[in-house]
């Protein structure tokens, strides 16, 4: 129950907090600078110059405090040993390359990458342009989006479930075994199958993903000038030559923004892999690999900060592209 | 061949009517417009022959074959749109070679058409550009050319000049008539609400209103000879006044006592009987003349607008009634504010009686249409099509 006030407590105070702040900086503002009077213009420019950064402050302080502060913390600590201690320059992350756990999350990361972002925004694409020819393509949309509303860790939870292994002999209670033991199979621990584990992990992100492409490129589709399409079925073009040489190229930004989205999603892949094999069985990635190393057993806050550094340099230059293509696209 | 034939051609959306009845001839090369207020089924009726829209009912014809279930691509059509409907990812040829490269034509092939193309339209320069480096002309020959390198038998156009400026499209109109002259076997129809397109550019015009069509003819003749009032105010700018009145002599020449208090004598015969049946006298704003004598009309001008090479007067703009426009060739100033008489030649003049006009009595014309002046330019297809 203390808990549950503390909880209340913290949600009014922030909310309301927000509230006062805005309100009452605007107040002051406008008593320092009113905006009337005999000075009222000059006093109305220097307001206007003054309440951006009213607006902006508790963000870039938050901001700083909580994500940029953190990063050259990292930085520094990747640079030091496990306590902090002691300088060790370089060694941390000469350490990772010889790592086999870390090559393996790597290769693992590499392999997330090359094919959760091609699937999800493939069915996504092939969803939003067979939804929208439907009657009940809304129903269908709906049932495809809502992957998206369910966090990681439940929808890592839902798919153990599936891939559940009973001895050959009781009941399956896990989907995939019951199917293939009704088709006559034998049962598998799919989850410690090297290398199709790896892929058993992605599907879920599959999963959830291709609702957000799906979303994203329907409207994409939706703005494409309906007489291009028709000038194009009377140019001859069969409906697969329409989508593929007149719509596709069409929405070509769009497709890059999806993919480039879902990519940054997929190369900070944790809770998946953390719920469902915990990085055994081959299956290690980066995140888990940190967690791994900054929480669990003996912390050694060094290396897990050189791996964390590691992943924030591969995702920064497709962050920057994918902002550029998302302001192309915007203009 | 590419003659078209409409037969009792309908389209509704559920059970709303849009089009019905619509019987039309087309011969192979003629210059076909249709014009008719904005909703009146125009480009409904053009997407139906380019096979874009379902016909619901009736048949269509092209080359003798009917057309109805028959895929867009194969009905030997090509159109141009109204907001050009380029391939916004291709560059210029790669645009006009769509159509060809879905054909499987050989590159050696595609390239002869589309460089011809270019070199008629004046695109040349351009070929390898995409549309969004061209001008909105430059486009609408782009998407002229798409059509061009088809080498279809119909043309169809929907209202391809609307979204150019003024200059351009008496330039692009000017550059749509040549290209006709230059393809004289070639079908076109037209679709457009600018009637100095129509008038300009047609064989004959197909004025479309109220899910119908109201009038078909060679475009002097439906300035000439109208067979609705709907049709004599839609064709001429401004449009022909109307002035009620009641028969009080038939004969050859009818004469009609106005309601404003005008007598008009009407170049149009009535027959004995028709004493005191209610019309409605037509003139065109610039058919009418300023006279000492015996007027249709006389009012106070309650506006001018002098434009230099015509002027015109404004009467009864204040009051309820439809304001009567008369159009005065030359500059008149101090005409504001002043009382005028005004008559009009017996033959200018026109006469409806309900709506319909009374040359048009008995379904047939009578006398038969010979355009009104001598240099009047000779009209393909000018004989009345509509009975």
């Amino acid at each position: 129950m203390e808990l549950f006030w503390l909880a209340v407590s913290t949600i009014a105070i922030g909310v309301f907090g927000c509230v006062a702040w805005f309100w009452g900086s605007n107040m002051v503002l406008d008593a320092v600078y009113p905006p009337r009077g005999p000075r009222a213009g000059d006093n109305i420019r220097k307001a206007s110059m003054i309440r951006p950064w009213l607006f902006l402050g508790p963000a870039i302080l938050f901001l700083g405090l909580y994500l940029v502060y953190p990063v050259f913390d990292s930085l520094w600590r990747s640079l030091h040993n496990s306590d902090g201690s002691r300088f060790v320059g370089p060694g941390n992350y000469i350490w990772a390359l010889g790592d086999g756990k870390f090559r393996e999350s790597m290769l693992n990361n590499m392999l997330w990458l090359l094919v959760v972002p091609a699937l999800a925004t493939l069915f996504g694409l092939i969803a939003a342009q067979l939804t929208d020819r439907l009657k009940w393509g809304n129903i269908g949309k709906s049932l495809i989006f809502m992957p998206m509303a369910i966090s990681f860790v439940g929808a890592g939870v839902i798919w153990r479930f599936i891939y559940e292994y009973r001895e050959a002999g009781e009941t399956q209670i896990g989907l995939l075994n019951w199917i293939v033991t009704r088709l006559g199979g034998d049962p598998q621990i799919w989850l410690t199958l090297i290398p199709w584990n790896n892929f058993f992990l992605m599907i879920v992100l599959v999963w959830i993903q291709t609702g957000f492409a799906m979303v994203i490129l329907s409207a994409a589709l939706r703005g494409i000038p309906e007489e291009t399409i028709e000038a194009a079925i009377l140019d001859g073009a069969s409906p697969l030559q329409v989508f593929f040489r007149i719509k596709v190229p069409q929405i070509m930004g769009t497709i890059a923004v999806v993919w480039t989205t879902i990519t940054i999603v997929v190369l900070k892949v944790f809770d998946i892999v953390f719920v469902m094999t915990n990085g055994q069985w081959g299956t290690q990635v980066l995140a888990n690999l940190m967690y791994d190393w900054m929480f669990r057993g003996t912390p050694d806050y060094g290396r897990g900060s050189a791996i964390a550094m590691v992943l924030m340099i591969l995702v920064t230059p497709i962050m920057i592209w994918n902002i550029r293509n998302a302001r192309k696209e915007g203009r | 061949m590419a003659d078209l034939k409409l037969t009792n051609v309908a389209k509704s959306y559920g059970d709303v009517d849009v089009l019905r009845n619509i019987d039309l001839d087309i011969a192979s090369g003629e210059f076909i417009v249709f014009v008719g207020p904005s909703g009146c089924g125009k480009s409904t009726l053009l997407r139906m022959i380019a096979g874009l829209e379902r016909i619901t009912g009736g048949t269509l014809d092209i080359g003798g074959q009917r057309m109805n279930d028959i895929p867009p691509s194969q009905r030997g059509i090509a159109m141009v749109f109204q907001s050009y409907a380029l391939y916004p990812h291709m560059t210029v040829r790669d645009n006009m070679a769509f159509a060809l490269k879905i054909a499987g034509q050989s590159k050696e092939q595609i390239r002869e058409a589309t460089d011809r193309a270019g070199k008629m339209l004046q695109l040349t320069p351009y070929l390898d550009r995409l549309p969004k480096a061209l001008s909105g002309g430059q486009r609408q020959r782009v998407a002229i050319g798409r059509a061009i390198v088809r080498d279809p038998q119909v043309y169809l156009f929907d209202e391809p000049l609307s979204n150019l400026d003024a200059a351009l499209r008496v330039a692009t109109r000017i550059e749509i008539a040549q290209l006709k002259a230059s393809m004289p076997d070639r079908t076109m129809i037209y679709v457009t609400h600018d009637q100095t397109e129509a008038m300009t550019l047609a064989d004959r015009i197909v004025v479309l209103a109220g899910g119908g069509i109201a009038q078909v003819g060679a475009p002097l003749e439906l300035y000439e000879r109208p067979m609705t009032e709907f049709v004599a105010q839609f064709i001429g700018s401004p449009a022909m006044n109307l002035l009620p009145g009641r028969v009080s002599a038939t004969g050859d020449l009818t004469t009609v006592t106005l309601d404003g208090g005008g007598v008009a004598h009407v170049a149009i015969p009535t027959r004995a009987g028709d004493e005191g049946i209610r019309v409605n006298v037509g003139i065109r704003p610039e058919d009418m003349r300023e006279t000492e004598g015996e007027a249709l009309f006389e009012g106070k001008v309650d506006l001018t607008e002098a434009l230099g090479e015509v002027t015109l007067l404004y009467f009864g703009t204040q009051g309820q009634q439809v304001p009567v426009i008369a159009k005065l060739p030359g500059i008149h100033p101090g005409l504001s504010g002043r009382s005028v008489r005004l008559t009009a030649d017996p033959g200018a003049m026109h006469l409806f009686h309900e709506g319909r006009s009374l040359l048009y009595r008995d379904g047939v014309a009578l006398p038969p249409y010979a355009p009104r002046a001598a240099a009047a330019p000779d009209h393909a297809g000018g004989a009345f099509s509509q009975a």
